[in-house]
C-alpha cells in the first residue's frame, strides 16, 4: 500500500509538473482519453483489488490471526473507567480481576470482551490487534495473539476526559506454563 | 421619464442613480447593509479572523506536543484548546469562509445584480459572528467546550461535562448553523433562478455547478446535526434521555447523527475550493476548463457518494464486518469522481499553454498536498488498516492533507486570484512566492511527520506523553514545521495587506479571464452591472473586455433605474428565458435587530432563562414579519419593461418566484431533519440497550385522534381555499389559525399529559420530540395564516398577489401532514415495542 501509494502520488504530481513546464507535454493524448485513462482506469482496478484484499485481511484479523481456530478462544473481559483498565478472567477458575495489567497467554487466541459503564473509551494494544471501542450499553468483542512472551503497552484511543493520556496499560503474555502461574501471584498480592 | 416610472441615463449617471439604489450607506448605515459585495467581504474577513484564532490555538498545541517534559497546559485547558481549535476551522473559518467567496462571486458569475434574498444573507451574517463571537467568548472565559470537536456523548452530557462548556457549543454552532443553512437555500436559489438571459443551465459557469451541487449537499447535511444537538441539549438541560444507555438511550446515535452530517462535510468544504480550482486553472491553461459535462457528473456523484459513507468514522465501533465492508468499498470509490477532476485539470493544463503565476503556484501546493491526503484516505477507508490508526496521529495528518490541501491551498489560490477584483489592484509577486513556500514547507514538515508519530501508536488528543514513548523527536520536527508554517501565514495576510496598498492599480480583467464577474470596473459597484448581459455561449468563454463597457452603457437588460426599486430579472431554471422581473427589499437594520434577537433566544436557553426564550422567538417572528413590507403592492401592475422591446410581470405576480423556491428547499432541509428524528427512534429501538421500556407507551383514546384529524384536514382545506381567487380568503385563514391552535393544543396536550413522563425512557423521549415537533409546525402555522390576514386587510392581496398565500398554502398541507405522522409516530412506536425488540 505505501509503495503503490508513492508511485500514485509521484505519478500525480509529476504529471502535473511535466503539463506545465514540458511544452506540449501530453498533448498528444486526447482530453477524453485522459480523463477516462487517469480518472476511471487507473484507480478501479487498484481500489478494487484492495478492497478485496482489505476485506480478506480483516476476517483473518476478526479470527484473531491464526487459521480456523481448533481450540475455543480464552475468554478474558476488558472494562474501561475513567481512566484506568480492569482485566477479569471468567475462564480461568479463581482468578482475581486486574487493574492495568492485562494476562494472557502466548500461542493462543484470546477474545476480549470489551466493555464501558461511564463514557467512551478504545482499548488498543498496537503491537497485538487494532483497536475496539468499549461504548456504555454495549460489548464489543476483540481478538488478539500474542506469540512471543513479553509486555506490549497498552493506550485509551477514545478522547474520554482530563485522564485520557494517563489511561494507559500493558498486556503480559506468558508462556502457556507461567501462565496460571502468574495470575495466581496476582491474586495472592 | 417614461409611463412607467424608468429611467434612462448616461452611463455616469446611471451610475449614481445605481449606486443610490444599491450601496451600502457609510457611519452607522454600515450596520444596515444588505449588498451581496459587503456580506461576502464581511464573512471572508471574519473567517480570516477565525482562522487566526484557530491557528494560534494550533501554535499552543504544538507547543505543548513538542516535549514530553512540557508543563505549559493542564489537561483541561489542552482539551478546551484542541476541541477549539478543530471546532473553529470546521464551523467557523471553512464554512463561513466559501459561502463568503460564493455571496460575493456569485451574482457576478451568474451575470445579475444581487443574491436572492439580502436580507437573509445580512441576517445570517449577524447569526455567524454572534455565534462565533459566543464560542471565542467562552474560551477567553476559560469554559470553552472540552470534549472534542465532534462532541461525543457521554463524555459530552450533563454528566461527565456538568459545566457550560457543552452547551455553548451545541448552541452556539446551531446558531452558526442557521447562517449556514440560510446561506445554502439562498445560494441555490439564486444559482437556479436569478441568472443572466439566455444562461441555460449548461451554459453556467463551472463554479456555479460546483455551488449548487454543495448547496443542495448542505441542506440535507446540516439538519441531521442541528436535530443532534438539539436532542442533547435536550437530554442536558430537561433530561431527556436519547443517548443515555441506562434509559434506553445510546452513544451511537449521536455518532450516526454527527457523521451523517460531518462526512458530507468534508465534501461540502472541498467542492467549493475544487471549483475555484475548475475556475481558475483553465484561465491560466489559457484554454476553456475540458470535461465540463463529466465534471458535473462526477460532482453530483460525489455529492451522492458523501452520504452514503460515514460509518467510515466508526469502523472501531463494533459494527458487523460486513457492514463495514459496504462502507469501505463506498470509500473507496469515492476515489473515482475525485480523479476524474484531478485528471481533467490536467488534460487541461496539457491542451493549453501554460503561464505560471502565484494562483498557479497554490494550485501546485494542492496537487502535492491533496493527493497524498487523498492516498491516506484510500488507506484509512480499507478497515483492518483504519482498526490500527483511527484515533492516532496518522488520522491528524490525513485530515489536515485533506483539507489543508483540499481547502486552503486552493483558497489562497481563490484569493490571489480574485484580490485584484475586490481591490483593483495586482499583487506584487515577490513577498507571495517565499510566504507560499514556507507555507507549503512548514505543513509538510509538520503534518508528514505525524503519519509515522501516529503509526508508532500515538493517540489523539493526548496532552502528555511518556518519554520512553519513542514519539519525541517526530513531535518537536512536527512543532518546528509548524511555526515555520505560522510565519509563512503571516507573510500572506501582511501580502494582502501590502497588495492593498501598494498593488500596481489595472484597467479590467488582470487575468484575461472569459467570465463575467471582470466585465465589471473593479473594485466592483455595489449593483454589479449597470445593465444585466445577454449570455449566447458558455458563461466562461466570454469576453469580459468587450462586454464591460457595452453593460456600462445600458446596452444589456434593466440598464435603467425604476422608482428607486432593486430590480434583476429571474429566469426559467432550465432554459435561462427571462420570466418575471425580481424586486429586492432595500437596505434595512432589520436583520441585525432580528440576529440580536436570535441571540437573545440561544443565550437565554445557554443561561437557563427558560422564560425568555419563547418572548425572543416571538420578537424574532414579528421582525421577520416586518421585513416583508419593504416589496408589498397595493395594487396590481402590468408588465414592467426590461428593455429590448420586451416586457414581463414582476415576481410578486410571478407563478413560481425565488420565494416559493426557497419555501420548497426550506422544507425539504426540515423533511430532513424530521427523518433524522424518526429514523433515530427507530434506531433505538433496533441498537439501544435497555429496550422495550418498562412503561409501555399510552397513546390515549381514539377522541382526541378524531379531533385531531378533523382539524388537520380543515387546515388543508383551509390553505387552499385561501390562496385559490375568490372571496371570504380571509374568512378560510381565521379558519386556519382555529384549527391550527386546536391541532397544537392537541399534539402538546399528548405530549404533556398522556404520553409517558420522557425523562423515564427513550421511547417516550422521542415520541415527546416527535409531538412537539409537529405542535412548533401548527404554531408556525398560525403565523403563516395570521399574517395573511393582515396582509388581506392592508390590501396587498389579490387575484394575482397571492404569492403570500400560496407559501402559506405549502406550509399549511407540510404541517398537516406532520401532524398525521407525529400523532400516528407514538402508536407505531408501541406496536413495535409490544412485538418484540428485533
Amino acid at each position: 500500500m505505501l509503495a503503490g501509494s508513492i508511485l500514485l502520488f509521484l505519478l500525480v504530481v509529476g504529471l502535473f509538473l511535466a503539463t506545465v513546464f514540458v511544452p506540449r507535454f501530453g498533448r498528444s493524448i486526447s482530453p477524453r482519453n485522459w480523463i477516462i485513462g487517469g480518472g476511471i482506469f487507473l484507480p478501479l482496478p487498484i481500489l478494487l483489488a484492495l478492497t478485496f484484499y482489505a476485506l480478506w485481511q480483516g476476517e483473518y484479523l476478526l479470527r484473531g490471526g491464526g487459521g480456523f481456530p481448533l481450540q475455543s478462544p480464552l475468554r478474558v473481559e476488558a472494562h474501561g473507567t475513567m481512566w484506568q483498565w480492569r482485566f477479569s478472567y471468567p475462564d480461568i477458575r479463581g482468578a482475581t480481576p486486574t487493574s492495568g495489567t492485562l494476562h494472557i497467554p502466548t500461542g493462543r487466541t484470546v477474545e476480549i470482551r470489551v466493555s464501558s459503564s461511564d463514557v467512551i473509551h478504545s482499548f488498543w494494544v498496537p503491537r497485538l490487534a487494532g483497536k475496539i471501542d468499549a461504548i456504555p450499553g454495549h460489548t464489543n468483542y476483540l481478538r488478539l495473539r500474542a506469540d512471543r512472551p513479553g509486555r506490549y503497552g497498552g493506550v485509551c484511543s477514545e478522547y474520554c476526559g482530563t485522564g485520557h493520556a494517563g489511561m494507559r496499560f500493558v498486556v503480559q503474555a506468558h508462556t502457556q506454563e507461567d501462565y496460571l502461574a502468574a495470575l495466581a501471584e496476582e491474586g495472592g498480592r | 421619464m417614461s409611463r412607467s416610472g424608468e429611467q434612462h441615463r448616461s452611463p455616469v449617471a446611471s451610475h449614481h442613480a445605481l449606486e443610490r439604489i444599491w450601496e451600502t450607506k457609510p457611519g452607522w448605515g454600515r450596520l444596515a447593509a444588505v449588498n451581496h459585495n459587503t456580506v461576502g467581504k464581511r464573512f471572508m474577513l471574519t473567517a480570516i479572523v477565525f482562522f487566526a484564532i484557530g491557528g494560534i490555538l494550533a501554535m499552543l498545541i504544538r507547543t505543548q506536543l513538542a516535549s514530553s517534559k512540557s508543563a505549559f497546559m493542564d489537561a483541561e485547558q489542552y482539551a478546551q484548546v484542541f476541541t477549539m481549535h478543530g471546532t473553529i476551522m470546521m464551523f467557523l473559518f471553512a464554512i463561513p469562509f466559501f459561502e463568503g467567496l460564493a455571496i460575493y462571486l456569485l451574482p457576478k458569475l451568474l451575470g445579475t445584480r444581487d443574491l436572492a434574498f439580502p436580507r437573509m444573507s445580512a441576517y445570517g451574517y449577524w447569526c455567524y459572528l454572534f455565534g462565533g463571537s459566543m464560542l471565542i467568548v467562552a474560551l477567553l472565559g476559560g469554559v470553552a467546550p472540552a470534549s472534542g470537536w465532534f462532541m461525543y456523548t457521554p463524555l459530552s452530557s450533563s454528566v461527565y461535562s456538568p459545566g457550560i462548556n457543552s452547551d455553548v457549543w451545541l448552541l452556539g454552532i446551531t446558531f452558526v448553523e442557521i447562517s449556514a443553512l440560510s446561506a445554502a437555500i439562498e445560494i441555490m436559489v439564486t444559482i437556479l433562478k436569478l441568472r443572466a438571459p439566455g444562461m441555460s443551465l449548461d451554459r453556467m459557469p463551472i463554479f456555479a455547478w460546483y455551488m449548487l451541487v454543495v448547496a443542495t449537499m448542505m441542506v440535507i447535511g446540516f439538519p441531521p446535526l442541528i436535530l443532534g444537538s438539539m436532542l442533547l441539549e435536550m437530554e442536558r438541560a430537561f433530561d431527556l434521555p436519547f443517548f443515555d444507555p441506562t434509559r434506553g438511550g445510546d452513544p451511537l446515535l449521536w455518532q450516526h447523527l454527527f457523521w451523517l452530517f460531518g462526512h458530507p462535510e468534508v465534501y461540502i468544504i472541498f467542492l467549493p475550493a475544487a471549483g475555484a480550482i475548475s475556475t481558475i486553472l483553465p484561465v491560466f491553461a489559457g484554454i476553456p476548463l475540458v470535461g465540463y459535462r463529466i465534471i458535473i457528473a462526477a460532482l453530483v456523484s460525489m455529492a451522492f457518494l458523501s452520504f452514503g459513507l460515514w460509518v467510515h468514522h466508526m469502523y472501531t465501533v463494533g459494527i458487523p464486518h460486513v457492514g463495514l465492508s459496504f462502507f469501505s468499498a463506498a470509500s473507496a470509490l469515492v476515489a473515482v469522481p475525485t480523479a476524474i477532476q484531478i485528471f481533467a485539470w490536467l488534460a487541461t493544463i496539457s491542451h493549453g499553454t501554460p503561464r505560471f503565476s502565484v494562483p498557479m503556484l497554490h494550485i501546485f501546493g494542492f496537487f502535492f498536498v491533496f493527493v497524498i491526503g487523498g492516498l491516506t484516505g484510500v488507506m484509512l477507508a480499507m478497515v483492518p488498516f483504519d482498526w490500527q490508526a483511527h484515533d492516532t496521529h496518522f488520522v491528524v495528518a490525513h485530515l489536515h492533507y485533506v483539507l489543508v490541501g483540499g481547502f486552503v491551498f486552493p483558497m489562497l489560490a481563490g484569493i490571489y486570484y480574485w484580490l485584484p477584483h475586490i481591490s483593483g489592484r495586482r499583487p506584487v509577486q515577490h513577498l507571495s512566492h517565499a510566504a507560499f513556500w514556507m507555507v507549503f514547507i512548514g505543513f509538510n514538515v509538520t503534518f508528514f511527520m505525524m503519519h509515522l508519530t501516529g503509526l508508532r501508536g500515538m493517540p489523539r488528543r493526548v496532552f502528555e506523553y511518556p518519554p520512553e514513548a519513542g514519539w519525541e523527536v517526530l513531535n518537536f520536527i512536527s512543532s518546528m514545521g509548524s511555526f515555520v508554517m505560522a510565519m509563512g501565514f503571516a507573510l500572506i495576510a501582511l501580502d494582502f495587506i501590502l497588495i492593498f496598498r501598494f498593488g500596481r492599480p489595472f484597467r479590467r480583467n488582470p487575468w484575461r479571464a472569459g467570465t463575467l464577474e471582470w466585465a465589471m470596473p473593479t473594485p466592483p459597484p455595489s449593483y454589479n452591472f449597470a445593465s444585466l448581459p445577454i449570455v449566447d455561449r458558455r458563461a466562461d468563454l466570454l469576453e469580459p473586455d468587450r462586454l464591460g463597457p457595452l453593460l456600462a452603457s445600458g446596452q444589456g437588460y434593466l440598464g435603467f433605474t425604476r422608482n428607486g426599486r432593486m430590480e434583476l430579472l429571474g429566469v426559467e431554471i432550465v432554459s435561462g428565458r427571462p420570466e418575471q422581473v425580481v424586486i429586492l427589499p432595500h437596505r434595512t437594520y432589520l436583520p441585525l435587530v432580528a440576529a440580536l434577537t436570535t441571540a437573545a433566544f440561544f443565550l437565554s436557553i445557554l443561561f437557563k432563562l427558560y422564560w425568555l426564550a419563547p418572548l425572543a422567538l416571538a420578537a424574532t417572528i414579528i421582525v421577520f414579519l416586518g421585513w416583508t413590507r419593504d416589496t408589498a403592492l397595493n395594487h396590481d401592475t402590468g408588465l414592467l419593461a426590461i428593455g429590448h422591446g420586451q416586457a414581463l410581470p414582476s415576481h410578486i405576480q410571478a407563478e413560481r418566484p425565488p420565494s416559493w423556491w426557497a419555501m420548497v428547499f426550506a422544507i425539504i432541509a426540515d423533511i430532513t431533519a424530521y427523518v433524522s428524528l424518526l429514523f433515530g427512534s427507530l434506531f433505538l429501538w433496533i441498537s439501544a440497550p435497555n429496550w422495550p421500556p418498562q412503561q409501555g407507551l399510552e397513546v390515549g383514546s381514539a377522541v382526541p385522534f378524531a379531533v385531531l384529524a378533523v382539524a388537520l384536514g380543515t387546515i388543508v382545506l383551509a390553505g387552499r381555499m385561501a390562496s385559490a381567487s375568490g372571496r371570504c380568503r380571509a374568512g378560510w385563514l381565521y379558519l386556519a389559525v382555529l384549527a391550527h391552535a386546536i391541532a397544537a393544543a392537541i399534539l402538546v396536550w399528548l405530549a404533556l399529559f398522556v404520553a409517558p413522563d420522557p425523562r423515564t425512557h427513550a421511547a417516550a423521549a422521542s415520541a415527546f420530540v416527535v409531538l412537539l415537533y409537529a405542535a412548533l409546525h401548527h404554531g408556525i402555522g398560525t403565523v403563516f395564516a395570521g399574517y395573511g390576514i393582515w396582509q388581506i386587510r392592508k390590501g396587498f392581496v389579490s387575484d394575482k398577489r397571492n404569492l403570500d398565500l400560496r407559501l402559506g398554502e405549502i406550509w399549511h398541507t407540510y404541517s398537516a401532514l406532520l401532524g398525521a405522522i407525529s400523532a400516528l409516530f407514538p402508536v407505531l412506536l408501541a406496536g413495535l415495542i409490544s412485538g418484540g425488540s428485533p
